[in-house]
């Protein structure tokens, strides 16, 4: 069988024992990478010389030595393209490396290439993109989620091993459960962010996609800790996740927030998720019902909120600097609305216009700051439940893959792609997605396991014992 | 100049402030002036993609250090905030800077009358003795400097993310003599605590000003016109002296004040209009999301605690209690450290005090000394000081030793001992001294003891010639006086 449909850990495991040789990993995935990326478009672009030559001088003794990561086209990787999947960052190459991509550097692993999105990780679909739309590996005619849709797509479809994405709204959770993959979206200042082009500062975090559960835990050991470089990173000692895998739940208390089981939800996913806590209690877990009550105002606070910030973030794109420069212009600000009304797409102005608009003197007050107070009543409902039980257990996605161009027209639909995963970033809590069945029609669908903030050890526990005692993540997209 | 009585003015100033940190606000790189442009970059300070900012702590420490200075109300925990604008010399076009929670609240600075313009330092305003209130002093970065060439632009970023702190006064100053103290007085505060060298001249210190006039009693502010381009104390008095009597002149032929910005012109003498300001600038301000609220009460505030400097009041006091200084004297003393310490040291084993600040502020400044380098001890003008109090030598032999330690620095007793001018102060030798310019100059004497008292210097100027300078001058004036009314 090709070694792209292996997991890191048993390829760790070939490569020390000298079964194999990191250039047959590289091999193996660009054979599939040529029969299936045609299809996918799950890259914006490929390392394929810089990998080869990587694979000839790696260290195995390294956590990740030898192993091959793609990166969301939003990750500054020293010399390689970063183009967040827009225009206005045209030809940019990254000037510096990320930490995170610096910290899989140092742990072996080496820099596959590049993912879709949607432009400034600002989507659900990864149809934003300005490089083109990718598709589901399940269903071409579907999406794959986003908008680390790229990420998502390439481990799903086995054409990379894993993958890091960013989750700002649920970027990393969405598209795994849509394309059966496992993604884990960590605490809020678990990872540093510094190299990660910003879409929403407070809410932005980065995680791996991966195929496994352990996978997704061994990049986190691999990923996460403090930052001098990111003022927002957590200042605890750095961890080392799922070193133990005894595949035990007993005695954890899942809570079942009502406010994500509604009525008129689709019913294949909830089945599927109730079947899930159904196993849960089985093997020796408690099942308790709790409240979030503010969920339904978490899509209009994080649609004030992270727009805000993104409007600020995103000003640094005027053409003056880097990327694109608008030609022609009469003077500095014709640069700017040239520049900028070129460069981005429909998308990323609407969110920059609404940013700009909550933020305005007369409005702030209404929108920016009574959001900022409601996300502090959000972040209780966290608290409070979690008094209550370990671990909170809720579908990833409301539904499963939709098919493309169906709501490229209705934003607000669209936003509502995000709904059970938006309220863990404003929290700050870390979740993971991972495949817990599939429709009739053959597509994913993904349970969402949210923990107390830095409860990953948990979540990943959790996880990987629902994983194992499943064939989900074995099983394989059509071909 | 001065305001008729039937108007005053009101004026506000916001002083930005350059740190003496060795990096920047936000990222390490260097926080120096004057190398090759865009030299001192990171991604950080150019706004990269990505980058994230760090804060500086010396940064928030020197702020805290001049807020206790200050007495400000200092705050526990501080945030960082965005301000939002467009240009191409701030490189994320927002600048991180602080709005809702600032380092520092409240606090004053008091006036130094001898900060005043020279020729105004007598009169009551002057000597007022007013403590202008400031509203605030908060941190934020500096943006980077654009040059203009015929036909396109550059940017340095060197100075782009470096340390800035706005101080901004309360609208209390009511002349253009007082912005004009309100800046020196600042600036000797400033640089007793090594927070800047404040030299508005080198951009180190910069200010806007914010003034507008009002009939005398009225309570309500006159529509308020904002000055820039000032770029020294005097030029800053100069406009505020122009701009006053423009705003006078307008209100008395009923004309309405425009509100608006307007730019000196120092060549011109004028101010002119910038930008009116009917459609104000919205910065849309928010927490800066990248940045942890700054918690000051976990030592950084204590850290600026044990560095905090004698005030300039206080040495002030201090140097007139101790040393017996007049208040003037005091005053440039302590607008110098260098230099005080320096006096401090020259003055401490001396009996006659008083005069050792004469010799160093009138003799020794104007050779243009550096007081940190010069060869010349200290020491060596308490001994010029007590040569003259204990009669050793008179005042015009020490001027010449104080020429020679110019020219060849040693200890004035020795200086004396090489020139042979210790004074005579023997009563018998300046007796035979006196009683040959009485035998010399019988018409002198005549005219004295007719009661033309004035005579007796013909006879006190023989015995100084006859003793080659050296006779105690106030002996000889006592002996002639006895022996002539003999």
């Amino acid at each position: 069988m090709s070694l792209a449909y292996e997991t890191i850990a048993t390829l760790r495991h070939r490569l020390l024992s000298k079964e194999i040789h990191p250039r047959d990993i590289l091999k193996d995935l660009f054979t599939q990478i040529d029969a299936r990326e045609k299809t996918l478009h799950a890259y914006t672009y490929l390392n394929r010389e810089s990998a080869l030559a990587a694979a000839e001088k790696t260290d195995l003794s390294l956590p990740l030595g030898g192993i091959p990561i793609a990166l969301k086209d939003n990750l500054n990787a020293l010399g390689d393209p970063c183009t967040c999947a827009s225009k206005i960052l045209e030809g940019y190459k990254a000037p510096y490396d990320a930490t995170a991509v610096s910290l899989l550097r140092q742990a072996g692993s080496i820099l596959l290439g590049r993912t879709n999105m949607d432009e400034f990780a600002m989507g659900s679909s990864t149809e934003n993109s300005a490089l083109g739309l990718t598709r589901n590996p399940w269903d071409p005619t579907r999406i794959p989620g986003g908008s680390s849709g790229g990420s998502a797509a390439a481990v799903a479809g086995r054409i990379a091993l894993a993958a890091l994405g960013s989750d700002t709204g649920g970027s990393i959770r969405q598209p795994a459960a849509l394309c059966g993959c496992v993604g884990l979206k960590p605490t809020y200042g678990r990872i540093s962010r510094y190299g990660l082009v910003a879409f929403a500062s407070s809410l932005d975090q980065i995680g791996p996609l991966t195929r496994t559960v352990e996978d997704s835990a061994l990049l986190l050991s691999v990923l996460a800790g403090h930052d001098p470089r990111d003022n927002t990173t957590d200042l605890r000692p750095p961890e080392k996740f799922l070193t133990q895998k005894n595949g035990s739940v007993q005695g954890l208390r899942f809570g079942l927030p009502k406010e994500y089981f509604l009525p008129g939800m689709d019913s294949e996913t909830e089945s599927a998720i109730r079947s899930a806590a159904d196993w849960f209690k089985k093997n020796g877990a408690t099942l308790v019902d709790v409240s979030l009550p503010h969920t339904p105002t978490a899509i209009a606070v994080y649609y004030i909120l992270a727009t805000a910030e993104a409007s600020a973030n995103l000003a640094r794109f005027d053409g003056v600097r880097y990327g694109r420069r608008a030609t022609d212009a009469r003077d500095v600000l014709d640069l700017y609305h040239r520049t900028r009304s070129e460069g981005f797409g429909a998308e990323v102005k609407r969110r920059i216009i609404l940013g700009t608009f909550v933020l305005s003197q007369g409005y702030a007050d209404a929108y920016y700051r009574q959001a900022q107070k409601v996300r502090a009543l959000l972040r209780q409902d966290f608290e409070k439940a979690f008094t209550q039980c370990d671990l909170l257990l809720t579908p990833t996605s409301p539904e499963p893959a939709f098919p493309l161009g169906e709501r490229t027209q209705d934003p607000l639909k669209m936003y509502l792609a995000d709904v059970f995963t938006i309220s863990t970033n404003l929290a700050g809590n870390g979740a993971i997605s991972l495949p817990c069945g599939f429709t009739k029609s053959n597509l994913p669908i993904g349970l969402q396991l949210i923990g107390p903030r830095f409860g990953e050890e948990t979540i990943l526990r959790a996880a990987h014992a629902f994983e194992q005692a499943h064939d989900f993540f074995q099983r394989l997209p059509p071909s | 100049m001065s305001t008729p009585a039937k108007w005053e003015a009101v004026i506000g100033l916001e002083v930005h402030v350059q740190l003496l940190t060795q990096t920047k606000m936000f990222c390490g790189c260097t926080n120096h002036y004057g190398d090759a442009p865009t030299s001192h970059v990171c991604p950080v300070c150019l706004g990269l993609p990505g980058s994230l900012p760090v804060p500086n702590e010396e940064a928030i420490r020197l702020t805290l250090l001049t807020g206790l200075m200050l007495g400000c109300t200092l705050a526990p925990v501080a945030r960082f905030d965005r301000k939002n604008y467009f240009y191409p010399d701030m490189p994320k076009n927002y600048q991180i800077s602080q709005y809702d929670d600032p380092l520092c609240a409240g606090g004053q600075v008091p006036l130094d009358p001898f900060l005043f313009p020279k020729e105004i330092q007598d009169t009551a305003e002057a000597k007022a003795g007013r403590a202008i209130r400031l509203t605030r002093i908060h941190l934020e970065e500096d943006v980077a400097k654009s040059f203009h060439f015929e036909d396109r632009s550059g940017i340095d970023f060197n100075r782009a993310g470096t340390p800035l702190m706005e101080i901004v006064s309360e609208a209390d100053l009511r002349t253009p003599g007082e912005a004009f103290s309100f800046l020196g007085s600042l600036r000797q505060v400033l640089l007793a605590g090594h927070v800047s060298h404040a030299d508005m001249e080198k951009g180190q210190m910069r200010c806007d000003v914010n003034v507008s006039v009002r009939p005398i009693g009225q309570k309500e502010f006159g529509t308020k016109v904002e000055l820039k381009n000032l770029n020294s104390t005097s030029g800053v008095r100069r406009a505020l002296t122009y701009e006053i009597a423009r705003q006078i002149t307008a209100c008395e032929k009923g004309e309405a004040i425009a509100h608006e910005t307007r730019r000196w012109d120092d060549e011109a003498g004028a101010t002119f209009t910038m930008r009116t300001k009917e459609k104000a600038h919205d910065y849309r301000y928010f927490p800066d999301p990248d940045l942890l609220p700054v918690r000051t009460d976990q030592g950084l505030l204590e850290a600026a605690r044990t560095r905090l400097p004698e005030l300039p009041s206080v040495l002030q006091a201090r140097l007139i209690q101790a040393f017996g200084v007049t208040a003037y004297q005091a005053s440039v003393l302590g607008a110098d450290r260098i230099l005080c310490a320096y006096f401090e040291k020259a003055a401490a084993q001396a009996k006659s005090k008083a005069t050792v600040a004469n010799w160093i502020l009138n003799d020794f400044l104007s050779t243009q000394p550096d007081p940190a380098t010069t060869p010349i001890l200290p020491e060596f003008f308490g001994e010029l000081a007590d040569l003259v109090a204990d009669g050793t030598i008179n005042s015009a032999q020490a001027k010449k030793v104080f020429a020679e330690l110019m020219a060849n620095p040693a200890s004035p007793r020795e200086i004396v001992k090489r020139l042979g001018l210790a004074q005579i102060s023997d009563v018998s030798a300046l007796g035979t001294y006196c009683d040959e310019a009485i035998a010399a100059n019988p018409r002198s004497v005549e005219d004295y003891r007719a009661g033309k008292t004035n005579a007796i210097n013909a006879l006190k100027g023989f015995v100084m010639k006859k003793s080659q300078g050296k006779a105690n001058p106030l002996q000889v004036d006592e002996i002639l006086k006895a022996k002539l009314s003999a």
